[in-house]
């Protein structure tokens, strides 16, 4: 496996190399004719956090929709160059949507609740890939809530509409449902901007429970965010990757003048 | 108090008056239609309107045929139309968002939406009732499928727009196949407003005559049969209206009021129970 592409001075001991989960090498992409992404490198170490910030247009979220290819959903976008995962290159149109989005789940900047119940919006993802007897389905819809830590707030009214929740819940849920059909990478795009601050912070709270298991990219826009809950952080500005590295050493001690103009709010 | 605003106020003023008093003018029509309507209708209401068919002039009767064989065209025209409807709108919202076909779908659908009704059942006249040799329960039914079918389209395909890329991508987030994203989420989403769609079309075929005048045209007598001719309320009421026997008109009157109390309920129908906030 490839090492982490970061400047050979970021890798800090708050940040252990491990093994490497995408690895993403000259990927451009494009809006029709706008260039959005130029010639991104980079790796997602597995089971870390990696967060992606900077300013608005940036392409931070352009980056995450490459990696399950949302933005093949819509005609006149496109994405070169390689992402590497599980070796197979994601970008291949010979790849298969479907599968690859099993193991590359997201949650979105909107509580996204299907209009079913609870149970259902968490059995809905399952059944997709697993027919289970009724008992096992139970359990796994329970795990996920569980380790979405939300079982607790609705355990008594699965059979509710999923719609009902408050913001906070409704987003938990969609995380609850991403991770119910046991993914490998967890994408969150902005998933705590709609969220009040006691939400968000148990969004955050269970970032931290999740990265035992899972690898997650996640897009955010509060750099206290980003530092709170990553362990690697990437800046992006205009379409470029301008630093790469621990989240620690982005913070503390960036290396690029762009990126610490960013951090310190001069700028953006 | 400036000139200036002073005079804001007044066009201000001027404008709400004006809306109020053109408001008013079209709505005195309405209320006079429908006073108009209820008095001469409720007067000739009677159980025999529902027990006795429509009678030759001078004699009792009601209007029994004519009812059931609305009540059935209706019903056949909506189950013929409504899943076309549904499917074509669905096409038209979420295959169709490349490529030709659909925008000149689209384009068709618009020019059938507001087709003059008596073209629709000349078409039918001239493939089906000219061709078959006589008139009957089919081909009416199939005149008001085709006016249901535009109605449909267009009411789920602007439901169905509705919904926000948002949850289309978080259903393919999970990886869901296109056909289980409509089926189980977008479709679930705007079921109400689908639902609303398939009414107002209900209540739209409801009083439509022209289509019926040229394909199931009329029967005096109680038929189940439907490849003859049928009998329903808006030609019976056209015909009745139109002679010059007393009771053949108070029947007219009995059956317009029917026809628009059933199409005032159904409008009441989609516009309250069936009501639901669309799924943001």
């Amino acid at each position: 496996m490839a090492t982490l592409v970061a400047p050979a001075e970021a890798r800090t001991d708050s940040a252990p190399l491990t093994s490497v989960k995408m690895s993403i090498r000259g990927l451009d992409f494009y809006y029709g004719k706008f260039h959005a992404l130029k010639n991104i490198n980079l790796d997602i170490a597995e089971r870390h956090v990696t967060a992606f910030i900077g300013p608005s247009g940036c392409g931070k979220s352009t980056l995450l929709r490459t990696l399950n290819r949302m933005y093949s959903l819509y005609p006149g976008q496109r994405a070169t160059g390689q992402i590497m995962f599980n070796n197979e290159n994601l970008l291949d149109a010979t790849v298969d949507l479907n599968m690859l989005r099993a193991k590359v789940g997201m949650v979105f900047q909107k509580p996204t609740p299907f209009p079913m119940s609870i149970y259902e919006n968490i059995a809905f993802g399952i059944r997709l890939y697993e027919n289970l007897p009724q008992r096992q389905l139970d359990e796994r819809v329970e795990l996920a809530l569980a380790k979405a830590a939300i079982f607790d707030e609705v355990k008594d009214k699965l059979k509710q509409s999923g719609m009902a929740l408050s913001g906070g819940q409704q987003q938990r849920l969609c995380i609850a449902r991403a991770i119910a059909v046991q993914p490998e990478v967890l994408l969150l795009d902005e998933p705590t901007s709609a969220l009040d601050p006691i939400s968000t912070a148990k969004v955050e709270e269970l970032l931290s429970d999740l990265k035992r298991d899972y690898t997650i990219a996640i897009v955010t826009h509060n750099m206290q965010q980003a530092a709170r809950v990553s362990d690697l952080t990437a800046y992006m500005y205009l379409g470029d990757l301008i630093e790469f590295g621990a989240t620690d050493q982005i913070f503390l001690r960036p290396m690029r003048k762009e990126t610490e103009d960013y951090i310190t709010g001069r700028f953006g | 108090m400036s000139h200036r605003y002073s005079r804001r106020l007044f066009v201000n003023r001027f404008n709400l008056v004006m809306s109020l008093v053109t408001m008013a003018f079209g709505l005195a029509f309405l209320a006079w239609i429908l006073w108009t309507l209820f008095q001469a209708g409720f007067h000739a209401l009677s159980v025999d309107l529902f027990t006795k068919m429509t009678p030759p002039p001078g004699s009792n009767g009601g209007l029994l045929n004519a009812i059931a064989g609305s009540l059935l065209m209706a019903a056949m025209g909506t189950v013929i139309g409504t899943p076309i409807g549904i499917l074509a709108g669905i096409y038209l919202a979420e295959y169709g968002r490349r490529g030709w076909l659909a925008p000149v779908t689209r384009f068709i659908n618009d020019i059938l939406l507001s087709a003059p009704s008596i073209v629709i059942g000349l078409f039918i006249y001239e493939v089906y009732v000219f061709r078959a040799g006589h008139f009957s329960a089919w081909a009416g039914s199939l005149a008001l499928a085709l006016i249901v079918i535009p109605v449909v389209i267009r009411t789920t395909e602007n439901m169905l727009k509705l919904v926000p890329d948002s949850l289309r991508e978080a259903a393919a987030a999970l990886g869901t196949p296109q056909w289980k994203m409509i089926l189980m989420v977008t479709l679930r989403a705007v079921k109400a407003g689908i639902v609303t769609g398939v009414l107002l079309a209900v209540a739209r075929i409801s009083g439509e005559t022209a289509p019926l005048l040229f394909t199931a045209l009329n029967n005096q007598f109680w038929t189940s049969n439907l490849d003859s001719p049928m009998a329903n309320l808006p030609v019976v009421i056209f015909q009745f209206a139109m002679s010059p026997y007393n009771d053949w008109q108070q029947l007219a009157w009995a059956g317009a009021l029917l026809i628009t109390l059933a199409v005032l309920i159904l409008n009441v129908l989609a516009r309250t129970v069936f009501r639901q906030p669309i799924t943001r």
